[in-house]
């Protein structure tokens, strides 16, 4: 799309310069998603939770069900208040930090940021409506006017992941004197084969976090011995949630990891420690990545053949398939990659032992250490997700556009990065401090439940 | 209009919003700052937070509206601005944090005086500092002081100059005055005389201030960016500027004569026909030497923008009309529930499950999504997530048997 009017050669991408603190800036910019994506996973999957409790208000009639979903709504509005904050945080720091994968690159992904502004709208607009309009609509209309909040949520985050996606996969676009010509943004960001496994994953992760984490709060009540209806309701409603996508999340994973093989063979490389390029290549089980191969890792032969390509002997590229200065750090994307798949392999394990018992038995397992597990999968399952999020971004490296554009290339020419960095590290705590202080507010404030259950349960509560 | 110049009009479109509806609870922080104490002030700071509860997130996304559009259409100029700009954009940023934290710390414990104070002068300063900052990235893109390049500006005198420092208090002016006039309206509305009194004097002395801020400051710029003072004094400029100021003193007759609900509109019309001066006055240029045309993205992704921002509207202005409505009509004010009949309990449907139904979609898409390619996998991925919704209902709807 360039003319060759001399005007356009300063609008050529800016030049890379040299950032004494290009590890500052992507602690920095890695800081700022930590905070923001567990709030992202309650934007996915909260919504959902409190209108399925509203729901069963709805055909129940079970004020209960009321009490609970307008309790979640507050928390639900006050977690997307700093999940606000803290997303705009990161669309600053695209420029802030970033200004030259910005200009270079800005027409081929932006488009998918505007549209993830439009949700973004739907969502502010319709969780206002939502928590605002207790008592003040019909319960059915209430019920619809947070249907836009769930879609919002989902379309947020497809917008989002496109571009991730496209980071890792780039297309739609020609390099020409380090500027992006002849444009395609829709195909760019939506033709992506890399886009679809990653929303899943992500969606599913987003299931599994918000799930884990309000469950694991209702577990340690459980503990300290509140365990009246409405808390068993409470603790139901986001462990079966979470059980039911933690099992599901491993196949999902399988889809994604074939996707790396294909597209990121040296991602893969790093998330396996291989060194060399191997015919039957395995996998192992923890041991720290040195000089070229595993050391103290369990062996398993031929698997990571057999899950990248479904064939037990296939060759897989090691990391001697490209120069060193090439290659991402081996250890951090391998340890954060393995912290990711066991941590998930235990909530899995936790949720079907949940999904079992509860459709055998109709309950709870009844015991503490379960409880236990339960309150240890909440932060477990931030870690998992945090890691895998480790695994993906620094496993790109040293590229921003894998392949196209290195990350020392995008980074800020101005001074002062340490000292942002510093501040946004007390920003955070402070913020933290905050949030922890509103939920236990929340949680704090007397229950205004109905005096007596109503009929229905009788009919329906006799075993 | 080329095309490459519609991005442009659309960004300034969103920034009036962004001025006119966040600038606004903007100043509704500014009026719980300065609220002063007992049992007044109280009553003050509790309606100007109320005001904003509901609709400061929507507002708020107009500047991320602005943010997008820049950087997918002109995405030289927005790295070079963004670069140069560095440390007062990152003061904005920190700013809005700080107040969306302490926005969220209030709904959190409405009734808690105990940290009022400190979550209250987080909230009222952070609401200063964020238009302070962006008035100064204003004004340093408007006095022509960021070059092309990677932070080739000067990273300090770039922003914090006559011009900056200008603009940047005529937006927090701006935020106080517009604020004042919709709290007016808002406390008519909701039937406290004494509250609107005392938001009608806010006002009229903020109007005055801001109007005064305006008027010095074009001697201001005369001196300091004369280029934009002679565009702001000429032509279509000047044309701005007169209807600014014409709005601007007719909302001061009506906030005088107490008719709050036209002067909404003529306060955000002041607003709105400076923001439109600016962009006149900046036009052809964005940037020194880089005109809009040169750094304006490919066609392709210019006419991608353009369809998502029309189609985006079509949804977002609607329910934008739908909220606004449901507040101004007094809908989400405090009072007894407005809400009708509870609903009726439906029979819950018989034992037939939804077991098999589930594990029919979970054992199809494990298989579809490890084996099979194209539609087939989509159809696996999509049988795994009616697994997780139909297991959802078929465990929870089973709750109450758990009860015993």
């Amino acid at each position: 799309m360039t003319t060759d009017l001399p005007a356009q050669l300063l609008a050529a991408a800016l030049p890379a310069v040299e950032q004494e603190h290009l590890l500052e800036a992507r602690q920095m910019q890695a800081l700022s998603f930590a905070v923001h994506i567990p709030l992202v996973c309650f934007g996915i999957a909260f919504p959902s939770m409190v209108l399925l409790v509203e729901s069963l208000y709805l055909r129940t009639g079970d004020e209960i069900y009321r009490t609970l979903a307008k309790r979640w709504s507050k928390v639900m509005i006050a977690l997307f208040a700093v999940g606000v904050v803290t997303g705009t945080i990161l669309s600053f720091e695209m420029g802030l930090l970033w200004p030259s994968f910005m200009a270079t690159f800005g027409d081929v992904f932006g488009l998918a940021f505007a549209l993830e502004g439009f949700s973004f709208f739907v969502e502010a607009i319709f969780i206002a409506i939502y928590v605002y309009g207790w008592d003040r609509m019909s319960p059915r209309l209430h019920l619809l006017s947070g249907v836009p909040v769930v879609v919002a949520g989902l379309t947020g985050s497809l917008f989002v992941i496109s571009v991730n996606a496209w980071m890792n996969n780039p297309s739609g676009f020609r390099l020409e004197d380090g500027r992006a010509v002849d444009v395609e943004p829709w195909d760019a960001l939506f033709g992506n084969a890399h886009l679809w496994p990653e929303l899943t994953h992500m969606y599913l992760a987003g299931l599994i976090v918000a799930g884990f984490l309000v469950a694991a709060a209702y577990a340690w009540g459980w503990l300290k011995g509140r365990r009246g209806r409405y808390e068993r309701i409470a603790l139901a409603v986001p462990l079966t949630v979470a059980a039911l996508a933690a099992p599901v999340q491993a196949v999902a994973g399988d889809w994604i990891a074939r996707r790396v093989a294909d597209d990121q063979p040296t991602k893969l490389a790093a998330l396996e420690g291989l060194g060399t390029t191997t015919r039957g290549a395995p996998i192992h089980v923890l041991g720290w990545y040195d000089d070229g191969e595993v050391r103290y890792g369990i062996e398993i032969p031929k698997l990571l053949s057999l899950l990248a390509e479904h064939d037990p002997n296939a060759t897989i590229r090691g990391l001697d398939a490209v120069a060193a200065d090439d290659r991402p750090p081996v250890n951090i994307v391998r340890v954060a990659f393995q912290t990711m798949v066991g941590i998930g392999t235990l909530l899995a394990a936790l949720g079907v032992l949940h999904l079992v018992t509860w459709f055998r038995r109709r309950r709870f397992v009844e015991s503490r250490w379960f409880h236990w597990a339960v309150v240890a999968a909440g932060p477990a399952s931030v870690v998992a997700l945090i890691a895998g999020w480790v695994a993906t971004e620094v496993g790109r490296q040293p590229w921003v556009v894998y392949g196209v554009m290195r990350t020392s290339a995008a980074v800020t020419g101005a001074d002062g990065v340490p000292v942002g960095y510093a501040t946004l590290v007390v920003v955070y705590v402070g913020l933290s401090f905050a949030v922890a202080w509103i939920l236990r507010r929340l949680a704090q404030r007397p229950l205004e439940l109905p005096p007596e259950p109503p009929p229905i349960l009788e009919a329906h509560g006799a075993r | 209009m080329a095309l490459a110049e519609v991005p442009a009009v659309l960004i300034l479109v969103g920034l009036a919003a962004y001025v006119v509806f966040a600038g606004a609870d903007f100043g509704a922080g500014l009026w719980y700052l300065l609220a002063g104490p007992g049992r007044r002030g109280r009553a003050i700071r509790d309606f100007s937070y109320h005001a904003m509860a509901p609709v400061w997130e929507a507002n708020h996304v107009w500047l991320i509206f602005v943010l997008v559009v820049a950087w997918t259409a002109y995405p030289t100029a927005f790295g070079s601005i963004a670069s140069t700009l560095a440390l007062p954009l990152f003061v904005a940023a920190v700013g809005i944090i700080l107040r969306g934290t302490a926005y969220a710390l209030r709904s959190g414990a409405p009734q808690d005086r105990e940290t009022e104070g400190a979550t209250g002068f987080v909230f009222g300063a952070s609401s200063i500092l964020t238009p302070l900052a962006l008035g100064a990235a204003v004004g340093a893109i408007a006095s022509g002081r960021v070059p092309v390049g990677n932070a080739e500006g000067d990273l300090v005198t770039s922003w914090l100059n006559a011009t900056s420092l200008l603009i940047g208090a005529l937006a927090v002016a701006t935020a106080g005055y517009l604020a004042a006039v919709y709290l007016a309206g808002d406390a008519v509305r909701e039937g406290k005389p004494e509250l609107a009194r005392a938001f009608r004097v806010r006002a009229l002395a903020m109007g005055l201030v801001a109007g005064a801020l305006a008027v010095g400051g074009l001697v201001v710029l005369r001196e300091d960016a004369r280029p934009l003072f002679d565009d702001l004094t000429s032509g279509a400029g000047l044309a701005a500027v007169l209807l600014s100021a014409l709005a601007g003193l007719a909302t001061l007759a009506l906030v005088r004569a107490g008719r709050y609900e036209p002067a909404r509109f003529s306060a955000s019309l002041a607003v709105a026909a400076i923001v439109a001066g600016w962009g006149i006055a900046q036009s052809p240029d964005l940037l020194p030497g880089l005109t809009i045309e040169d750094a304006a993205a490919g066609r392709s992704t210019q006419w991608a923008l353009l369809i998502s921002i029309a189609s985006g509207l079509v949804i977002v202005v609607p329910s934008l009309v739908l909220l606004y409505g449901l507040v101004l009509r007094g809908r989400f004010d405090p009072g007894p529930p407005t809400g009708q009949e509870p609903p009726q309990p439906q029979a819950t449907r018989g034992a037939r499950g939804l077991a098999p139904a589930a594990v029919t979609l979970l054992v199809a898409g494990v298989a579809l999504t490890l084996f099979a390619h194209g539609i087939a996998l989509a159809i696996g991925v999509l049988s795994l997530v009616g697994f997780i919704a139909l297991g959802a209902v078929e465990f929870l709807r089973h709750e109450t048997l758990a009860d015993n």
